[in-house]
């Protein structure tokens, strides 16, 4: 935050993109733009198409138009790694967490320690301890497997392991879906002390207006495949963002209530 | 982490409460390998009992020249359950490398240890079809490799006319191949050793767990889950063809009938009561190692004990349902110790 490139300026810009599933436009040129340091919540309803732009985002799924800008410069992102080299980290929905292997191989999923041809294992332990710790991050042992945690746990782990390489930005799909208020105040707190101590600029998709306001600086609603509503949290309320999604409903039932 | 190599490594120690029933229990629970040891040397000890000639030399060695193929291609097919993937024409492969070996020494005149390469090749290329068209095109392993199957016992008896061929004449390749009386045996402890130090402490490794327990999610975190796939086709496909030119080696003899469904069913039976899980993302070569040993003891003492090989797959039978079932309460007891 000290030298005049960091906050306030912009770090992601996404203009016009498109994407097609076989005849279905699920996104239809969408802009938007994340500066340093802002966290912003993405809402809409269900199948408004966030998972798909924040998929496209981090390169899993190629759009079919439109320019993603990272740092001023266009990329062509072709894959998830080529993102992550980028610095753009993402958190899925179903975490991309292997139930079968311990924490500290998740937290080295797919950029594992090695001496030679081998696991380098008890690095690959030590930097998750400690890494964990650093976060706040409670674990029973970083031996046990995955399957073996708590909701609450997993989510932390799949964000402690999104932080972990260097992140220059984190996209969180539904971080606190699925999830007890104990639980869910514990990855709100890491989110925060992300945003505060690293000032790591976010996209979060929530489903909860209220932990909207908690954490985001702004708020946009991905609908008709377009970002149609686009204002800072202070300038809103909980009952306007609903009174919004809940306004298509109506006008949806009204129009096709023709039977 | 020490507490627990130590109770990986003397299952049950630390619990001196429990009745020796108990401590059996917790063992099993912690160490998938330690049930199919037991039953292992259950075996030995009974079969021994019954017939003293069951740990003679010779019927050491005969055991242990039986098992080469089966412990091999269920090491190669563990990896392969592991990413999730099965392969039913591991069988053929075995059956269609040492064909290659020889047409290409016979008829195209290479030198063997060309013509060696030549059939390992010709099996690398079925593993890579198998791979490619289940990860690419989107057809079940199943059917993939139960079509490649039928192609590859036609090609097999097309190639050979139907009947079995002689190997080439003894040299120090074919001595090392095969021919030499535990040369297949030393083959089949390396391959197992290399295999499950590949398994357990490479990132391949790693990722062909990853793969078979969450396909979706290695792909999330950036995993090749199709080069994992398509290189555990191969190498299960490798794998086969090369134990089975050490068997022809070994009997002298190129049989295009050798590549049988018994084969292949044995050895994922071999992977499943080691502990592979068929859905993927859990097993170990140790685990398969140890299945393919006992489904060799238990048809060598049969045999021994002058009982049918009708007999015998009763009780193959009985013995794979009793270990599902017994794989299936020990997870469960693993998941009750959760929380």
């Amino acid at each position: 935050m000290e030298n005049g490139n960091t906050n306030g300026s912009e770090f992601l810009r996404v203009e016009g993109v498109v994407k097609n599933f076989g005849a279905v436009s699920v996104l239809k040129g969408v802009d938007m733009h994340v500066k340093r340091g802002e966290v912003l919540g993405l809402i809409g309803d269900n199948g408004a198409g966030k998972s798909t732009l924040l998929k496209t985002i981090t390169g899993f799924h190629r759009p079919d138009g439109g320019r993603i800008l990272v740092d001023g410069q266009e990329v062509n992102l072709r894959s998830v790694s080529q993102a992550r080299a980028l610095g753009i980290e993402t958190v899925y929905q179903d975490l991309a967490l292997v139930n079968e292997l311990s924490v500290f191989h998740n937290m080295f999923l797919n950029s594992e320690m090695t001496v030679g041809p081998f696991l380098n294992n008890r690095k690959m332990k030590e930097h998750t301890q400690r890494y964990l710790e650093d976060m706040g991050v409670n674990i029973p042992s970083i031996d046990t497997e995955v399957a073996r945690l708590s909701g609450g746990q997993r989510q932390a782990i799949a964000v402690a392991r999104a932080v972990y390489s260097d992140a220059k930005m984190l996209l969180l799909d539904e971080p606190l879906a699925a999830m007890g208020a104990k639980e869910g105040a514990l990855i709100l707190d890491l989110i925060q002390r992300l945003k505060d101590e690293r000032g790591i600029p976010m996209i979060l998709i929530v489903h909860n207006y209220a932990q909207v306001f908690d954490v985001c600086d702004r708020v946009n609603l991905l609908r008709n495949g377009r970002i149609e509503y686009d204002r800072p949290v202070a300038e809103t309320s909980v009952e306007e963002l609903t009174e919004l999604v809940v306004s298509e409903y109506r006008k949806a039932r009204a129009g096709g209530s023709g039977e | 982490m020490s507490e627990t190599t130590t109770a990986r490594e003397t299952p049950g120690a630390g619990t001196q409460e429990r009745g020796l029933v108990g401590r059996l229990l917790v063992g099993l629970v912690r160490v998938r390998e330690a049930s199919i040891f037991v039953v292992l040397v259950g075996l030995a000890l009974y079969f021994q009992a019954a017939n003293s000639a069951f740990l003679s030399e010779q019927n050491i060695l005969s055991l242990a020249r039986f098992a080469v193929p089966y412990v091999v291609i269920a090491s190669g097919l563990c990896l392969l359950l592991i990413c999730g993937e099965i392969d039913l024409s591991v069988g053929q492969s075995f059956a269609f490398a040492p064909i290659v070996m020889y047409l290409a020494y016979e008829k195209l005149f290479l030198v063997l240890p060309l013509a060696v390469i030549v059939g390992l090749l010709a099996v690398a290329l079925v593993g890579l079809v198998n791979g490619v068209v289940t990860v690419y095109l989107g057809v079940s392993s199943l059917i993939t490799t139960l079509g490649m199957f039928f192609l590859l016992a036609g090609l097999n008896v097309t190639l050979t006319g139907g009947f079995p061929a002689t190997t080439p004449e003894t040299n120090l390749l074919t001595q090392a191949l095969g021919e030499y009386a535990w040369s297949g045996t030393i083959w089949a402890i390396v391959i197992v050793a290399v295999l499950q130090l590949v398994l357990a402490r490479t990132r391949w490794g790693l990722h062909t767990y990853a793969t078979g327990g969450n396909p979706l999610g290695s792909r999330e975190a950036g995993v090749s889950i199709a080069r994992i796939k398509i290189g555990n086709f191969i190498l299960c496909g490798v794998l086969g063809g090369f134990v089975g030119i050490i068997e022809s080696f070994r009997i002298s003899s190129i049989d295009p009938l050798a590549g049988g469904p018994d084969i292949v069913l044995l050895c994922i039976a071999a992977a499943v009561i080691g502990g592979t899980a068929l859905l993927g993302g859990v097993g170990t070569v140790t685990g398969a190692f140890l299945g393919a040993l006992v489904l060799v003891i238990l048809r060598n003492g049969f045999t021994l004990q002058g009982i049918s090989a009708y007999t015998y797959n009763i009780i193959l039978g009985v013995a794979i349902l009793i270990a599902m079932i017994l794989n299936v309460y020990v997870a469960r007891l693993r998941g009750a110790g959760r929380e």
